[in-house]
């Protein structure tokens, strides 16, 4: 399943696009840097206005969280041949190892499985490779969580 | 370590809310602010930003954000209610997103569930109105010492 192209290559741009162009996205510095089948990565530079403990420069965890949740996100569009709202119904972190000051966060996420109403997803974040992870992340969404749609008519 | 939480004990022993804020860059970036409420507990809110925003349609505060939120909460309520010259460290986190966040101000308060020698349980709550409505419900684990 992982190895499958995405459902709809022009949709999961659109979308990783679309979600770290969200404003707390901008504000962390978020960027989206493509996907390896349906696994989307995403990056955050180290700066030091995200430091969660001064005393050591570590990125706060919330730096962790919304990366997570973000690319946890765009993994489930990657499964969707049309995008549809969807919802964070549960995310749980587990912190690995410190995270080191002044290096880039990475996050890689898939969608392991798409249900008719949520998905479960799992990430993973990681300085310079995926195999030695500095947290984990797992998440449920809620499908089609509002009809108000996150795009324009035909956008993707 | 020991002097950031030297930092943090002298501050909190003047109940300088607004410096331990400070002192923490991002909780300062997020906009977070925190008091204590009538009975005395540590009360954390978030005035609403434009910047914390997800979903711009909606629109709703971004899902990582509020994590952020509370899992920072949840530190600064265990640094406030322990003596120790050590800062815990975060093991794990789990979050609850039962409602979406609105545009305007969240609160959180917390609840050591458990202190341990080295690990602590912490409860969060999250809501924004009204506290029988919970916009989120969390819970994390803290190291409270590193081995000798």
């Amino acid at each position: 399943m992982t190895d499958l192209a995405p459902a709809n290559e022009k949709l999961l741009a659109t979308a990783g696009a679309l979600f770290v162009s969200f404003p707390h996205c901008v504000t962390l510095g978020m960027q989206y840097l493509g996907n390896v089948g349906r696994k989307p990565t995403l990056k955050v530079e180290w700066r030091d206005d995200l430091v969660g403990n001064p005393a050591s420069g570590v990125l706060h965890g919330g730096v962790i969280t919304s990366i997570v949740d973000t690319c946890s996100a765009i993994a489930v569009t990657a499964h969707m041949t049309e995008l549809e709202t969807i919802a964070t119904l549960d995310l749980r972190i587990d912190y690995l190892k410190a995270a080191t000051p002044g290096k880039a966060i990475y996050c890689t996420a898939e969608c392991y499985r798409l249900a008719s109403q949520i998905a479960f997803t799992r990430a993973v974040c990681y300085h310079d490779s995926p195999d030695d992870p500095i947290a984990h992340g797992v998440a449920t969404f809620m499908r089609d969580s509002n009809p108000k749609p996150m795009l324009a008519e035909g956008a993707a | 370590m020991s002097q950031f939480m030297e930092t943090f004990l002298a501050l909190r022993d003047e109940k300088r809310f607004a410096d331990i804020i400070a002192a923490v860059p991002y909780a300062r970036l997020m906009g977070v602010a925190c008091g204590e409420d009538e009975t005395g507990e540590l009360l954390f809110s978030l005035p609403f930003a434009e910047r914390n925003v997800g979903n711009t349609t909606l629109p709703a505060l971004h899902g990582g954000l509020i994590g952020g939120f509370l899992e920072n909460a949840a530190l600064l309520h265990l640094m406030w209610n322990r003596e120790s010259l050590e800062a815990p460290k975060i093991v794990d986190f789990s979050l609850d997103y039962l409602r979406s966040g609105k545009a305007t101000t969240l609160y959180a308060q917390c609840e050591i569930t458990k202190q341990g020698k080295r690990v602590a349980h912490v409860l969060i709550e999250a809501w924004q109105e009204d506290r029988r409505k919970p916009v989120a419900v969390a819970r994390a684990h803290f190291l409270l010492s590193t081995p000798s």
